[in-house]
């Protein structure tokens, strides 16, 4: 398949939001959806066929002369040139890394676009209104993120990385009379939007001091993949200009990443995305578990021998992303919400992903890199891949419970295996492999990310093990809440049950994508610099991180198969702890002093009364004034035709005098 | 004894100002556009004897003149269409006691 | 040296002037106004004939006295009960507005009269300008040419019919 066909992948998502948006209103509901389904299940055939023919094809530029597997750009007009050198493009490349997230997004996109045709019929029983407005807002986002990854430059990332954001924003606040969802919305919005604007000050000063937004003059080098030396020198081109003692690029790299911690929810700006999960379920696993949210990694992906040449900026991700990973594990430990555990579950294992880049440089060698070459990367790529899938089913598993059940809350689940097996069965595939047990696809990429932080430092090894320990912990502890504990009890009229097909057939898709996909030849595939990666498995880190996750789901088990006392001691025990961590640590609470009490009530409330008082005061007397004038001399005004005329009649004789006097003198 | 310019103007004026007096004084509309139609006369006066007088050989004053009459024929007729409809409307002309549209 | 005829032709005419604009704005009859206002037209038709410009008399007699003064007519009849006489002016409006006029003249007689001399110039011989050529005139594009005025009024009269039509219809 010729992989220009990349513009129709792109092209149709696009076509079927304005048409869905537009005409959707005079179709009917079903129409819609299926439209909808089958405009991406077009674009899915499309993707895969570019996505397979770019890995595994030859001859349309793929492979460079020495074998690395390079960036093809298929069209790249210019759109903005601001001088002859700064130009910035619209276009569409192909790499690796943009190929394999064509393959993520179109697949969990349509599961989710079929999905959606069960779950969004209705909603607590009541018909679902919007459900255009839904598809139209689905096909947009797929559009944005489709575009995001094929872009060929900064700027036009960072275009489509409001656009992600934006449709992000639609679909959080779908269900727009639910206060919750609104704020959530809006909490979303204008966190990312503030990390956004770090990302934009990024590529400003990069573009500036490097002369450039493209990638092919920012990381590729002369075979078209990633290239230390092309980063090196584009590094160079600065001039060694510092700010505060750092190079001004380190400071660039810091403000992309913000930019990318921002979208892909890192300490501290991760506020946002438990609390997106107001949005449908569907969009939740579509949007805040599979794709927008590792936009982040992938920027810094994108960035890669950039980021390697500047260490400080990759120390910096290392730090938030090892930091990340136990803090959102921790919290994700005792949510009763199982969404909201979820949510914390997906910051965890991006943080994963964000670490394992970080480490992926560790000794800094321009040649050299750490972890088997680059393995770091690639395990981050791979993670994120496989990641995807499991997520995106454990997240429409929990949708389908939320349908069947009607809350988010687990205390009103439990049990439900008898009544929803599949989904059960499917819930449990996701569990074990986020948990990382073979041969799932989590253990696979999980245990190149962990063999990567080993070899930086003993430490980080550790760390990310226990972190993977706690993720098996509570994953497990979710599905035997959900499943099992004690018997359900049926609050609602009629019995929780497995949903209709639509609902059923993603989840045994991705769950059979959860079994195979790490069998997928990442290795082979994801090198950083576009080569084969020869990796092996390690059995010590492997057999470690098993016995880790064996350990957490032990524990699980025996915590919350049954009903029994010991959450309850355990919680009474360490009080402190448990509510500190059910409150998430108290982030929200000091998001919301800093905001309200410094910002809003120290900075905003004088400049507003500033400008209430003063200035507007200043132009309300002005207007005022002009008003009590205009009003005092209306009478001037008064209809008569013959008063004017006279007193046209004295300006005359008066403009008549001055002459005569004029010429008299 | 010869005519001079003067001879011509002198009576242009006196209508003119007749024109502004009843103007002025006249409360019926129709009457102020007659008032109208007699300044607007005596304009037409002075173009043509400046003209006669001062550039024999040209004749642009005339134009003007001619002109202004049909300028004059058509504000007369919109004037008086819409004196009439107002007639229609308040049954009365005077210019005084229509105070509707006042402020 | 102008012919006696002329001259005496001239009194008439004057004096037709001053006394039918004065007995225009003064009588309280609003028909018997319009038609003094016919005569003044007459009169100054007369004028424009006596400067050797017969197509504006002629004009001048069609459109003025023959158009404009029926107008007058028809909206005095549609708008007044005839013989009935419009209000006695109050006396302050009066002396106010003549005044006002007065002084208005008065200006204006000081100019003509302290630019005696140019206004004290005779006529002189003129070239009658046949009809073709005022018609030639009105129509081209040469220095002289009236074409751009001569359309832009045939715009303003056809704006005007469209008004009239407008302002008059029924609702």
């Amino acid at each position: 398949m010729p992989l220009s066909y990349t513009i129709a992948v792109i092209a149709i998502p696009l076509f079927m939001f304005f048409f869905l948006g537009l005409a959707g209103v005079k179709m009917g509901r079903k129409l819609t959806g299926w439209l909808g389904v089958i405009g991406m299940l077009i674009t899915t055939i499309l993707a895969y066929g570019v996505a397979l023919t770019y890995f595994f094809g030859t001859g349309q530029g793929q492979l460079a002369a020495d074998g690395a597997r390079q960036a093809v750009v298929v069209f790249n007009p210019d759109w903005l040139s601001f001088t002859k050198e700064l130009v910035v493009r619209m276009g569409i490349m192909l790499d690796p890394i943009a190929a394999m997230m064509l393959i993520v997004i179109t697949t969990v996109s349509m599961m989710v676009h079929l999905y959606s045709i069960g779950y969004m019929s209705d909603h607590h029983g009541h018909a679902e209104k919007g459900y255009q407005r839904y598809y139209a807002f689905l096909a947009l986002f797929t559009f944005s993120m489709l575009g995001l990854v094929v872009a060929t430059n900064l700027f036009q990332i960072f275009i489509f990385f409001e656009m992600v954001g934006v449709s992000s924003y639609l679909l959080i606040g779908f269900y727009y009379q639910s206060p919750a969802a609104v704020h959530a919305s809006k909490k979303a919005f204008i966190v990312t939007r503030l990390a956004d604007l770090f990302f934009l000050l990024g590529i400003l000063i990069l573009s500036y001091y490097t002369g450039t937004f493209d990638f092919d003059k920012l990381v590729f080098g002369a075979n078209g993949a990633n290239s230390l030396e092309v980063a090196q020198s584009a590094i160079s081109t600065a001039g060694g200009a510092t700010f505060l003692g750092c190079s001004v690029t380190a400071w660039a790299l810091t403000f992309i990443f913000i930019g990318g911690a921002g979208k892909s929810a890192m300490y501290p700006l991760h506020i946002w995305l438990p609390d997106a999960m107001e949005g449908p379920t569907p969009v939740s696993a579509l949007i805040h578990a599979a794709t927008m949210v590792v936009a982040g990694v992938f920027l810094v992906a994108r960035l890669f021998p950039l980021y390697v040449i500047e260490q400080g900026a990759m120390e910096i991700i290392c730090v938030v992303g090892a930091f990340t990973a136990f803090y959102a594990a921790a919290i994700a430990c005792v949510q009763s919400d199982i969404k909201r555990a979820l949510a914390f579950s997906t910051i965890s294992q991006i943080a994963f992903m964000m670490t394992s880049l970080a480490v992926s440089s560790a000794d800094g060698g321009l040649i050299e890199i750490h972890g088997g070459h680059g393995l770091g990367y690639m395990a981050s790529m791979f993670h994120l891949f496989t990641h995807a899938m499991f997520k995106a089913l454990l997240f429409l598993c929990a949708g389908a419970i939320i349908h069947a059940v009607h809350s988010n809350e687990n205390s009103d689940m439990h049990g439900l295996h008898k009544f929803m097996p599949i989904t059960s069965f499917a819930f449990l595939i996701g569990c074990l492999a986020i948990a990382g047990i073979p041969p799932f696809a989590g253990f696979w990429s999980k245990d190149e990310i962990l063999v990567a932080c080993y070899s930086k430092g003993i430490g980080w090894g550790i760390w990310m093990s226990m972190v993977a320990g706690m993720t098996a912990f509570y994953m497990f502890r979710i599905y035997f809440l959900i499943f099992h504990w004690k018997k359900h009890e049926v609050h609602t009229e009629h019995a929780p049950a497995d949903q209709p097909w639509t609902m059923t057939l993603p989840l045994i898709i991705l769950g059979l994508i959860s079994i195979i996909a790490g069998f997928a030849p990442a290795a082979k595939l994801l090198g950083w610099d576009g080569k084969d990666l020869h990796t092996q498995l390690n059995w010590t880190v492997a057999g470690t991180s098993v016995l880790i996750a064996c350990v957490g789901i032990g524990l699980a088990f025996k915590m919350y198969y049954k009903e029994n006392e010991l959450p309850d001691k355990l919680q009474a025990r360490f009080s402190g702890l448990w509510e500190a961590a059910y409150r998430r640590f108290y982030m929200d609470e000091l998001y919301q002093f800093i905001t309200h009490k410094v910002i809003f009530q120290g900075i905003c409330k004088p400049i507003a009364m500033f400008d209430r008082g003063i200035i507007d005061g200043f132009f309300n007397l002005l207007a005022a004034a002009t008003g009590r004038a205009a009003y005092g001399i209306r009478r001037l005004q008064n209809g008569s035709i013959q008063s004017y005329v006279y007193v046209y009649l004295v300006g005359a004789l008066a403009l008549a005098l001055v002459t005569m006097v004029c010429v008299l003198i | 004894m010869n005519l001079t310019l003067l001879m011509y103007l002198v009576p242009s004026l006196i209508m003119f100002g007749c024109g502004v007096y009843g103007f002025l004084t006249r409360k019926n509309m129709i009457a102020i556009m007659i008032s109208l139609e007699l300044m607007l006369n005596s304009v037409d006066l002075n173009f043509v004897v400046f003209n006669r007088y001062l550039f024999p050989g040209q004749m642009d004053g005339m134009f003007f003149t001619l002109f202004a009459i049909a300028i004059a024929a058509a504000e007369t007729a919109v004037a008086l269409a819409i004196i009439i409809n107002v007639f229609r409307v308040a049954r009365k002309v005077d210019i005084n006691e229509l105070i509707k549209l006042k402020f | 040296m102008e012919s006696l005829g002329n001259i005496i032709l001239y009194f008439v005419v004057a004096l037709v002037i001053i006394v039918c604009s004065v007995l225009t704005v003064t009588t309280r009859q609003i028909l018997r106004s319009a038609t003094y206002l016919l005569f003044v037209l007459f009169a100054t038709a007369i004028i424009y004939f006596q400067m050797d410009y017969p197509f504006l008399g002629a004009v001048q007699i069609a459109v003025y006295a023959g158009g404009i003064v029926v107008l007058f007519v028809f909206a005095i009849l549609l708008t007044h009960q005839p013989g009935k006489d419009a209000q006695r002016i109050d006396s302050t409006r009066r002396i106010l507005g003549a005044v006002a006029a007065l002084l208005g003249v008065a200006a204006c007689g000081f100019g003509l009269f302290s630019y005696a001399n140019f206004c004290g110039r005779q006529l002189a011989e003129a070239h009658s300008w046949s009809i073709e050529e005022i018609g030639k005139f009105l129509l081209s594009t040469d220095k002289f040419g009236y074409l751009l005025p001569f359309e832009a009024v045939s715009v303003l009269l056809l704006a005007c019919i469209i008004g009239g039509v407008v302002i008059a219809r029924r609702r």
